[in-house]
């Protein structure tokens, strides 16, 4: 008989690892999951409202209808995920036991808890958390996050967000790997952040999980911008199934995700995608209307 | 009497070390290619790449197929000619590899799905055929062509195969009979993750496999 163990850490990161290179959709409906799927979607993000439609709606965002989440799981065969809110362990409880295969603790909804996340590690299903910065980063890995992506600023369809937050990532990422050891703690005790992680950076010059980037990503050389500058995969929100022509646009933004760097071939594949999701200027924003600031 | 085949073996290790570079490739359209580019790293004699296009496949003398979403990389496999290149080369005598989605790749038929395929296994596949993702697991097994201890496997919403064609070696098999492992002239296909841990013998018996293979080393 060989010993066989369930949900192990290495499953968890090893399922993250599957995605990269890939293009996580948001979806609401079988229909959408299906488009996605076939556009070549690494995986499917099961919603209610897309973000922007959050952001217009207001009220509060919670876990979606299990009914819409069976739906998608039944409709595609490629990972589906869906979102719980920071620190509502129950919803997240609830997705694990419908089966998703991975849960966004997620700022799109609205917070549930405004001290902690929760406890990843007490559960079988991987976590995929949000981030700004390093320090943000580290804590959500240190709770069990298998997976990070930077936030961006979601649905607003403009990617200045997701390009702040991956080049922060990433240049403390650089700036840890050329510390000398002694400043580590320091670091860390800067950073909030657990110094076992801050040290693994320091040796491997690599966040310990898939770093993705989210939050604004609308066209196939937004995908290819954000892979340029180190993610490791894109998720798209409310960009595809707010654009006019979504199946197209699908298809464009991972053919751009795959070849990211190939621009003439990006050139080619934003031709005639119409209209792009119309998008909102983060300047124009109050500071408490944006989701990036929820979670800490 | 042992210590002369053990030498011998050490003997025929060191010659395979001095033998020229073999080029792999990694189809890098998406999944966890980096992860078999670092395994391949690790082994003498090696020379690897990530390859994403049908002239980069023509400089490969074995070919994996990562780890990722089957559905994914078979259409962007089709959208650019890419499978028609492998299937060329592979007549031509290059090696390949399939992990996980690598081996849905490689089958002739997937379960419940018309989804196009090289074909280049005798097999049917069932997909994510241990469940969803909460039933991902880790096992040690005893694999007779890898030597040495048993091998850690990684299983992540993995297939396995349902029935192989009479040329289809099987080389390995887990409790309740499910096929994990199978090989077929140049084909080899596992649907578990070696790239995973960090034992590089599932990698090795590859590169060997593309060594005796009937394709020239490519000189480029």
């Amino acid at each position: 008989m060989t010993n066989q163990e369930k949900s192990t850490w290495r499953t968890k990161v090893g399922l993250a690892e599957m995605l990269k290179g890939g293009v996580i959709m948001d979806v609401t409906n079988a229909d959408q999951a299906k488009i996605a799927q076939e556009a070549g979607a690494v995986a499917v993000m099961a919603l209610e409202r897309v973000p922007s439609d959050i952001r217009r709606d207001g009220g509060v965002a919670r876990m979606s209808d299990p009914l819409t989440i069976i739906e998608i799981m039944e409709a595609v065969t490629i990972p589906v995920m869906a979102k719980a809110r920071i620190g509502h362990f129950a919803e997240a409880q609830v997705l694990e036991a419908l089966g998703v295969d991975y849960v966004d603790e997620s700022e799109v909804l609205t917070p549930a808890d405004e001290m902690y996340h929760i406890d990843k590690h007490a559960f079988k299903v991987p976590f995929v958390c949000g981030c700004r910065d390093l320090g943000e980063a580290l804590r959500r890995i240190g709770e069990g996050a298998a997976m990070i992506r930077t936030k961006g600023e979601a649905g607003s369809g403009n990617i200045v967000e997701a390009v702040r937050h991956m080049r922060t990532v990433l240049s403390h990422v650089r700036k840890i790997q050329g510390m000398r050891e002694e400043e580590l703690m320091t670091e860390a005790k800067n950073l909030g952040a657990p110094y076992e992680l801050v040290m693994e950076i320091h040796k491997t010059g690599k966040l310990p999980v898939p770093n993705f980037s989210a939050g604004g990503i609308a066209t196939p050389a937004d995908a290819s911008l954000m892979m340029q500058l180190g993610a490791e995969a894109v998720f798209v929100g409310s960009g595809i199934f707010k654009s006019e022509d979504p199946a197209k646009r699908a298809k464009a933004i991972v053919d751009a995700t795959t070849h990211y760097t190939d621009a003439k071939l990006i050139g080619e594949l934003s031709k005639g995608l119409g209209k792009a999701m119309a998008g909102l200027d983060i300047r124009q924003l109050d500071e408490k209307d944006l989701m990036a600031n929820r979670g800490w | 009497m042992d210590s002369i085949v053990e030498n011998s073996k050490k003997l025929s290790g060191a010659a395979i070390a001095v033998s020229p570079t073999v080029h792999i490739g990694i189809l890098g359209l998406q999944g966890d290619f980096q992860k078999h580019l670092e395994m391949l790293q690790l082994i003498d004699g090696v020379e690897a790449r990530v390859v994403r296009t049908p002239e980069q496949i023509e400089w490969c003398d074995g070919l994996i197929l990562p780890g990722g979403e089957s559905t994914t990389i078979g259409k962007l496999m089709a959208r650019y000619g890419i499978d028609v290149a492998i299937k060329q080369r592979v007549a031509a005598g290059m090696a390949i590899f399939g992990t996980c989605t690598g081996m849905i790749l490689l089958a002739s038929e997937i379960e419940n799905s018309d989804q196009h395929l090289l074909g280049l296994i005798d097999m049917i596949v069932r997909r994510n055929a241990f469940g969803r993702q909460i039933d991902s697991f880790e096992a040690d097994l005893k694999i007779s062509c890898i030597e040495g201890d048993s091998v850690k496997l990684v299983f992540i919403r993995a297939p396995y195969v349902t029935s192989v064609g009479e040329k289809v070696e099987v080389l390995a098999l887990l409790d309740n009979g499910e096929i994990i492992m199978v090989r077929q002239g140049n084909c080899l296909a596992a649907a578990f993750h070696p790239e995973l841990t960090d034992d590089t013998r599932v990698h090795a018996y590859f590169v060997q496999m593309t060594r005796e293979a009937k394709v020239p080393v490519s000189k480029n």
